[in-house]
């Protein structure tokens, strides 16, 4: 759809097997998915983690079944069981990849976004499946053009990726699918250089901590 | 619950003992099964296939918590799955095995974990289309199946262990660090080189 370049910067291997393997929480899943299917890299990889998941299905020692088991199942099908559900047409109505649209909803501008700073808004997205109803670790993130984004660290780990426009930090570039990965030992400063305003995607399991002589004293003040 | 071999006569002729002992079907048998399904609702081809993968599907659940019942409950559910969605299975993307696998893994998140599990949609608009450079591997997708279970056969036991951690206990690698008392450096390492070694064998090299 794009001539945009492809993701320079991604998420680390063994993030993609954990997926594979069905082992990442809905909120880094979620994320996972957009970088995606913004990254066909990741996506030739992620096959080759489900690939290595049927292998390993294939080599487990295998648990008998009721003796009636496969005579239930034909019974199921014939009674039209599990039926599967109309596909969802594929459509991309914010210009954001797929895995996104169920979250943010019917347009991006209608979310509860919450300015933050001078420049910055967040907004929370919501969990879709029935079990993680607290503590949704994902959100959105808008920096308005040539926003620097005060010097901050984070108590925990925080992982930022570009859906639309770019930003600049410590000397290297990220820009649509790009990912960057910062925990407490990363005292950062993203800039946003050109005209164009930058939309993230964030994942974050604790606030963040403004780390500069003025920022600090905002700490008390902020909910991210 | 009994575990025992089942002697079940169904509908369509087989029993599991006889057919297991015969040998164990293939990756190309196993997509052609598939593909017999989805193009022609073939109940044979069907049974084939329970044979293998349902008591496979049972145990990865099994492994992965459900208790016995919730298990058998979950493989026939799968099994119901296969069947309805053979007719989009497409054996030049995706092996038999790994096809089957992905249906039990979504089907564990659902009713185990009651989560989503977002991943992307191959009809996605949005997807940025991979570059013109062809894959550096033109194996088919059965002969890549028999590399990788070779190569995972063939990998030293500290790393298959951590792999087979990694996709059969509800754990993402951070935890099996905890867990196997390996600092996590050392886990991510491990799987790595694992993974590499894999890659390598997938596509056409030695393990």
């Amino acid at each position: 759809m794009t001539s945009s370049p492809l993701p320079q910067h991604h998420l680390p291997e063994e993030v993609l097997l954990d997926h594979a393997a069905g082992s990442l929480s809905e909120g880094m899943a979620l994320l996972v998915a957009t970088h995606l299917a913004l990254c066909p890299g990741c996506r030739a990889a992620a096959t080759e983690f489900d690939a290595l998941g049927g292998a390993l299905l294939a080599a487990i020692t295998p648990q008998a079944l009721a003796p009636e088991a496969f005579e239930q199942v034909l019974a199921r099908i014939d009674a039209d069981e599990l039926l599967p559900a109309a596909e969802a047409a594929a459509t991309a109505a914010h210009g954001l990849p797929l895995p996104l649209n169920d979250y943010v909803g019917s347009a991006v501008e209608s979310l509860p976004w919450r300015r933050l700073l001078r420049g910055i808004e967040t907004a929370e997205l919501k969990p879709r499946g029935a079990r993680s109803s607290e503590g949704f670790p994902v959100s959105l993130m808008r920096l308005a053009p040539s926003t620097a984004v005060p010097r901050h660290t984070h108590q925990g780990l925080e992982i930022t990726m570009v859906l639309q426009g770019g930003y600049s930090d410590a000397g290297l570039h990220y820009e649509r699918g790009d990912v960057q990965i910062s925990d407490a030992s990363v005292d950062h400063r993203p800039v946003v250089a050109d005209e164009s305003s930058c939309l993230c995607l964030v994942y974050q399991d604790a606030p963040l901590r403004l780390t500069g002589p003025i920022g600090r004293w905002f700490n008390g003040f902020l909910r991210f | 619950m009994a575990l025992s071999a089942p002697r079940s006569r169904g509908p369509v002729e087989m029993s599991w003992p006889a057919q297991q002992e015969k040998g164990l079907p293939d990756s190309a048998r196993l997509c052609q099964l598939i593909t017999a399904v989805g193009r022609s609702q073939d109940r044979a081809a069907f049974a084939e296939l329970f044979v293998y993968f349902a008591p496979r599907i049972k145990a990865y659940l099994m492994k992965r918590g459900a208790g016995a019942a919730q298990a058998e409950e979950l493989a026939q559910e799968s099994m119901i799955m296969v069947w309805r969605r053979a007719a989009t299975f497409d054996p030049a993307k995706s092996g038999a095995g790994t096809w089957i696998f992905t249906i039990a893994r979504n089907k564990r998140i659902d009713a185990l974990r009651r989560e989503r599990r977002p991943d992307y949609d191959p009809e996605d608009p949005s997807l940025a289309p991979p570059p013109a450079v062809p894959p550096d591997s033109n194996l088919g997708m059965v002969q890549q199946s028999e590399l990788l279970k070779v190569a995972i056969g063939n990998l030293p036991e500290a790393q298959a262990e951590l792999v087979r951690m990694a996709y059969f206990e509800d754990k993402a690698h951070g935890q099996i660090a905890v867990e196997t008392d390996l600092p996590l450096g050392t886990v991510k390492s491990r799987l790595r080189l694992a993974l590499g070694r894999l890659r390598k064998a997938m596509a056409g090299g030695r393990p």
